[in-house]
């Protein structure tokens, strides 16, 4: 099979890489570039796991094609602390809790950043269905949920800085 | 000691609901009852566990068993 | 070294607290490894093919063309798997679980695999590969399965019925003569499976010589690594198996599925194999928990004594035999002190997936009928269903419907926890209604080894056999830091490969925490005698004038007393000039588990146009014991009950006429997803367990067990209909308010 050459983006780093046409970004990104942070739960886009950001929207990686990542800018859960910061969000997840076996918790994290980032108040039900597309088995969401609230009043504090 | 045999078992043990077996540890316990009992051996592969008064002993064969305690055997549990 | 493991209800410093988890970052960063995160030079992508009919006999495996296919290294048939199992009846089911023999046993049934360079190359050997069956009859109800003509699954068994196990005390014909009322209704669950996001996932490499490794996603190393070496025919010193971080297990990860098969392949090619299970074979090819269809009649006198009991409770086992009738038929009446019970437990096989443990293993069925009939009794008497149970509730020394007399336990407290927590009191709208129901689980022991090493910094590694899904890496580093009295933060806790320890038992039965703390406090202990005998040097005094209080080791005795108190970070630093390095080591068949209860309160919302059940608010009441780490504690709760309402209300395996599965992904099988829970209360008791040094019981199982019962009885209170099979779907609940 020829491979597709793609040119992108990723955690602000530039990547290039080939890959065939039908190979999903979820592979790419595990096989090919090394970054297993995003999981395959079920590669139907029904467990969120692989959640990523393209150009700023969240995706499962599973359901995008690695080709149609030319030219994006794709954010992983890799790319998420600034060196040896951890984002809020990932700092409240380990304070409240909020993950047991941790294999949903990249998935997670992306989908509530990009809630945080369109909406820095939100409520639990908003939250709650926010991240209705990520499923958990361990937690119950409870402690997920708390640790989204709590992140967003750190960031909230932060950018009134 | 009077000993209890749980559902399972007491079918080895000809229907009897309690047996009696003079016996200090677990290991010398499973040994009279296979004597006495050579159906047990079924369950014995497939493993049997001792509750002494209320705690179960699963696979401590030298556990002592105190004098006077209240003794059942129960066929071995697993978990998920 | 012989250990006392009696409880002594000490004053804890650190046990109790909530440290953050060792292994946080790496999990919120992305930096932790599961199963299918791990790779190796030259490694090949492995495949398995699968039975598309429910029952078949495989008449012939060409796999010829695929074999010839450029880039494909090894093709697998049963042919490689020889019998090797010796007579064992329990390895001999998983060796034809992990490979078909003669015969497909259920749809999605291994018949045969590839390893090829890539998975496309893999993919198109699969299709290449030609199996000529020839169609069975096939039978997946479980009570179809029990009557007579009904396909035969197992040549070796009686009919479908795989056992029948009777437990209980008392007549219960003579108490039914005394009962005033009597209550007789029948139930049926839907099989359900664990639900684990990640599937089961390895990387199998295996040397002409005979050496291998396995990187598994597992709960028990140890185990995966015994049971590969006797079907492959391995030494069991040479397969080094490594847990990796595990993405959940729930029990579904006791057993071997693909692993045997991946380095039979990687054997075969002398190339390492990676296999990933996809969601569908993960739905299709892994072990759920049984379907099951069940019968209750209790008796009882107007003032709510229970005279009679009975259960009879038949679980589907799939195509092999199990032992999940006799388990639940320990647990069904396990909650009440009755004179005269009796529980049945009968095993049938379907064509359906080789079953696994799921949390409290069998015992959410019995609870669902149990439970769901103590309600209907209750209403019949006019009594508060609290009351009923605390009427007959289960104490010390009573003798439980299992066998043994009880020692201390946590029922009734539960019971009174519920009766007067705040949510029983709490208003409720239209369609709303409230349900309470109680749990148990055993809990195990069984076979542990740890080993703890104190650096010269004074800072203690922790190596454990136990794997770690939930926390318990924090909670064991908990254990250690308050028996070594050093702070949380300078003990690490890591679990070990195979090669690194002696055998421990797989993490099931809820026995992480309960086993490896008593192997870790007793380690620290031995770690402790060493540390007192490097002060007798240092200090040029007898060891017997040396005690170890808080830390330090203490210089006893007139003689001695004014000498300072030496850290045990001051002992270590010394440590290469009084011996060398400071160690304890602990191994223990971890005997003497307790027992676990829980109560649980949930107000759910049924919408009486959808039939949809929404539920508002949810509070866990449950024993523990001891919580090491009550974050984990609650996390456990939760997740049980999360896992409980999924089984009540959605999830179930929907099989077609031809014996297919229709639901084997997570859009059709559905998990409850955020927006479908509240948040879960929880409320921790502590009864500690008589027989562990720190009174744990083990805490992860039995939260699944009581809400099934409690949401039913929450329904039967909203919209008065008693439903009587899960799970509760919007279409059942519609049919049950038409037919009311």
């Amino acid at each position: 099979m020829s491979g597709v050459h793609v040119t992108t983006t990723v955690n602000g780093d530039p990547v290039e890489f080939v890959c065939p046409a039908d190979e999903s970004l979820l592979d790419v990104l595990r096989d090919r570039l090394g970054l297993t942070g995003a999981k395959e739960g079920c590669g139907t886009g029904d467990c969120g796991a692989c959640s990523i950001t393209l150009d700023g929207q969240l995706v499962c990686s599973c359901l995008v094609l690695g080709a149609e990542a030319e030219g994006k800018k794709i954010t992983t859960v890799e790319g998420m602390a600034d060196g040896e910061n951890l984002h809020p969000l990932q700092r409240q997840f380990i304070d409240n809790a909020a993950l047991q076996c941790g294999i949903c918790t990249p998935g997670f994290l992306i989908a509530a950043k990009a809630l945080l980032d369109k909406n820095p108040d939100p409520s639990v039900e908003e939250i709650r269905y926010a991240l209705a597309g990520n499923l958990c088995r361990c937690t119950g969401y409870d402690k997920i949920v708390r640790a989204v609230q709590a992140a967003a009043k750190d960031l909230q504090k932060q950018n009134r800085k | 000691m009077q000993v209890g045999l749980s559902g399972p078992l007491r079918a080895a043990a000809n229907g009897e609901a309690s047996i009696n077996i003079e016996a200090e540890t677990i290991r010398e316990l499973l040994n009279h009852l296979l004597e006495r009992y050579p159906a047990m051996q079924q369950h014995m592969d497939i493993g049997i566990a001792v509750s002494i008064d209320g705690a179960i002993y699963r696979d401590n064969w030298a556990t002592r068993i105190p004098e006077g305690s209240e003794v059942f055997l129960l066929p071995r549990i697993a978990g998920g | 070294m012989q250990h006392d493991q009696k409880y002594t209800g000490q004053d804890f410093k650190v046990v109790g607290t909530r440290p953050n988890r060792p292994d946080g970052i790496d999990k919120v960063t992305g930096r932790a490894r599961y199963g299918a995160d791990m790779s190796a030079p030259g490694q090949l992508v492995g495949l398995m093919l699968r039975s598309p009919h429910a029952h078949a006999k495989i008449v012939k495996i060409d796999t010829s063309r695929a074999e010839k296919l450029a880039g494909v290294k090894a093709v697998l048939t049963s042919a490689d798997l020889p019998d090797l199992t010796n007579g064992n009846a329990g390895d001999y089911a998983t060796l034809e679980n992990c490979m078909a023999r003669d015969r497909a046993l259920y749809d999605g049934h291994a018949v045969a695999a590839v390893a090829a360079i890539d998975k496309s190359t893999a993919k198109k050997a699969l299709k290449l590969i030609k199996v000529t069956y020839e169609k069975l009859p096939h039978v997946t109800d479980v009570d179809e399965a029990l009557k007579k003509g009904a396909p035969q699954i197992q040549p070796a068994c009686d009919g479908n019925l795989g056992g029948r196990y009777e437990f209980g005390h008392g007549d219960i014909e003579a108490g039914l003569k005394e009962a005033d009322v009597v209550i007789e209704k029948s139930f049926k669950t839907g099989q359900t499976h664990q639900g684990y996001i990640e599937p089961h996932a390895c990387l199998a490499t295996v040397g002409p010589d005979g050496s291998g490794e396995l990187w598994v996603t597992t709960q028990g190393h140890f185990t995966y690594r015994n049971v590969c070496a006797t079907l492959l025919g391995m030494d069991i010193a040479k397969l080094k198996v490594t847990s990796s971080e595990i993405g959940g297990g729930f029990g579904g990860k006791t057993h071997v599925w693909i692993e045997p098969v991946a380095l039979a392949l990687a054997r075969k090619a002398n190339r390492p194999v990676k296999m990933v299970m996809s969601r569908e074979e993960v739905f299709k090819g892994s072990g759920p928990t049984c379907a099951s269809s069940m019968d209750v009649k209790i008796g009882a006198k107007k003032d709510g004594t229970i005279t009679s009991a009975f259960i009879e409770c038949r679980y589907s086992d799939g195509a092999f035999p199990g032992i999940w009738g006799m388990l639940g038929g320990m647990t069904a009446w396990a909650c009440y002190d009755l004179k005269n019970c009796k529980s049945v437990g009968v095993d049938v096989l379907v064509n359906r997936p080789k079953v696994a443990a799921y949390r409290a293993p069998s015992a959410p069925m019995m609870a669902f009928g149990v439970e769901s009939t103590m309600d209907m009794l209750a209403k019949e008497l006019d009594m508060d269903p609290v009351q009923l149970r605390l009427k007959n509730v289960a104490r010390e020394g009573t003798q439980s419907s299992y066998g043994p007399v009880y020692g201390p336990i946590g029922i009734e407290p539960t019971l009174e926890a519920v009766r007067d927590h705040p949510h029983m009191k709490a208003p409720l709208g239209k369609n709303q209604g409230r349900g309470m129901a109680c749990g148990f689980w055993f809990n195990i022991g069984g076979q542990t080894c740890s080993d703890l090493n104190i650096g010269v910094d004074g800072t203690v590694n922790l190596t454990v056999g136990t794997i770690d899904v939930g926390g318990a890496r924090a909670s064991l580093s908990l254990i250690a830091a308050e028996e070594l009295g050093i702070s949380y933060d300078d003990v690490k806790t890591t679990i070990g490969d195979t090669n690194s320890l002696g055998h421990n038992d797989t993490t099931e039965g809820s026995r992480g925490t309960f086993s490896s703390g008593m192997a870790t406090i007793f380690a620290a202990r031995e770690a402790i005698e060493v540390m007192k005998g490097r002060a007798a040097q240092m200090w040029g005094i007898p060891v017997e004038a040396v005690s170890w209080e808080n830390g330090h080791a203490v210089a006893t005795g007139a003689e001695h007393g004014n000498l300072p108190p030496l850290s045990l970070k001051e002992i270590a630093a010394e440590s290469p000039k009084t011996g060398g390095p400071i160690a304890g080591h602990h191994e223990v068949t971890a005997d003497g588990s307790g027992v676990s209860f829980a109560s649980h309160i949930v107000d759910v919302e049924v919408d009486p146009e959808t039939g949809r059940t929404q539920v508002l608010r949810y509070t866990v009441v449950q024993d523990a014991g001891k919580a090491i780490h009550p974050d984990y504690v609650e996390g456990q709760f939760q997740g049980g009950a999360a896992q409980g309402i999924g089984w009540a209300l959605n999830e179930e395996y929907i099989y077609g006429e031809d014996g297919c599965l229709q639901n084997a992904g997570f859009l059709d099988y559905r998990i409850p997803v955020c927006s479908d829970l509240p948040f879960i209360d929880t409320k921790i008791l502590e009864i500690p367990n008589p027989n562990h040094p720190y009174g744990i019981r083990g805490v992860g199982e039995t939260s699944i067990v009581p809400p099934l019962a409690a949401i039913g009885n929450a329904v039967s209170n909203a919209v008065g209909v008693r439903l009587n099979q899960v799970p509760m779907s919007p279409p059942r609940i519609l049919k049950a308010l038409e037919d009311a």
